[in-house]
């Protein structure tokens, strides 16, 4: 399956040119350009990692960042930034961020980090998995309650 | 006098590394662009190698792309190189319908990131006046960065420029927040300083939710 990219930037050319890349990469992009817009697209798919642009418009990435972990708390968010704003980036780690990159990006870097920060979403869903298989081989009754 | 010039060197100070920043800022931004053109390109090109046919209206299309970041990096360095000529002169002869246009410009990606829009009303005809250009400029930017937190639910200011008796003025308006803004922390100390510099004149508005800012004709004159 391939691996599902949220790239979210108000920069509609760079959203266009580096979805089309990634799209070339074998990641199955979607392309936003405000952090509204892009809040409302993760609350109704199922993203494997959003890469966001740090200073938008509107909600800036920071909130975006708050928001996106409260609706959808194992998706991976890399941070892209420009570098007047690395301190923001670092919060955003700090805030649960995956990893951050300044602008321009190399393209390889994006493309190892977008790997690295499914590669630890998926472990950690494999872990919840595993406490879930556990708990209902332990308390069978389990199953049936409300999680 | 030596308190006044220090707080006025800190304002202009931070004013030209306001300005500095968000005109780096957007460099960035389309070196980013410009980046990832290349990059698409390169891509086709390996693409190429292996046997995928390039279509020349994609080439086209990437290399027009290009040259319209190109051309939008040139008025930004344009405008940036406009701002640091404006501390050339101490006091010299302009038009306050430029000062106004080039600040608005440089001050326009801050007001859109607090979702804001600018929009000018200019004189048709030259307002010239003898001025301090650099502080002339900081110190509309004070009165736009406030004009900014006043406007409430209006995502438009209105800037309008109108020559008068004594002068030439600016108008900010359609400031529906006025009212409530923070009208006792504006003009603070240093804005005070700033108008007392350009022999200039601040008047609120609330009822037309507005203000002024009146500018003698000649500085040294007033």
């Amino acid at each position: 399956m391939k691996i599902r990219v949220l790239l979210v930037d108000d920069e509609e050319e760079f959203v266009q040119t580096l979805s089309e890349r990634l799209a070339l990469r074998d990641y199955d992009v979607t392309a936003s350009t405000s952090g509204d817009d892009a809040l409302e697209k993760i609350k109704h798919y199922n993203y494997d990692v959003v890469i966001l642009d740090v200073a938008m418009p509107g909600i800036d990435g920071i909130d975006a960042l708050r928001e996106i972990k409260k609706i959808k708390p194992l998706t991976e968010v890399i941070m892209l930034t420009g570098h007047g704003t690395v301190e923001t980036a670092i919060n955003g780690m700090k805030l649960g961020a995956f990893d951050f990159l300044m602008k321009p990006c190399n393209t390889e870097d994006l493309d190892s980090k977008i790997k690295k920060a499914q590669a630890r979403k998926a472990e950690h869903e494999e872990r919840i998995r595993a406490a879930k298989v556990s708990d209902i081989i332990s308390s069978p009754r389990s199953v049936f309650e409300d999680d | 006098m030596r308190d006044h010039l220090d707080t006025i060197a800190q304002t202009g100070l931070q004013f030209f590394g306001k300005m500095t920043a968000s005109i780096s800022h957007e460099i960035k931004n389309v070196l980013a662009i410009i980046n990832e053109n290349a990059g698409l390109l390169e891509d086709i090109t390996l693409m190429a190698d292996r046997g995928k046919p390039i279509e020349s209206q994609r080439l086209k299309t990437l290399s027009q792309a290009v040259m319209k970041q190109i051309r939008r990096a040139d008025t930004i360095v344009k405008n940036m190189n406009r701002f640091a000529h404006s501390a050339d002169e101490s006091i010299g002869s302009v038009d306050l319908n430029d000062i106004l246009e080039l600040v608005v410009v440089l001050a326009d990606r801050l007001a859109s990131m607090r979702g804001l829009q600018l929009e000018t009303k200019l004189q048709k005809t030259p307002l010239k006046i003898r001025t301090s250009p650099f502080l002339l400029m900081n110190f509309i930017w004070l009165c736009l960065d406030f004009a900014m937190g006043a406007a409430a639910d209006n995502k438009i200011i209105e800037l309008e420029t109108d020559k008068t008796e004594t002068g030439a003025q600016i108008r900010f308006k359609r400031l529906e927040g006025l009212a409530k803004a923070p009208l006792d922390k504006f003009p603070a100390e240093r804005e005070r300083k700033l108008l007392n510099l350009l022999a200039a004149e601040l008047v609120v508005d609330t009822e037309n939710n507005e203000f002024f800012v009146r500018l003698a004709a000649d500085i040294d004159k007033d």
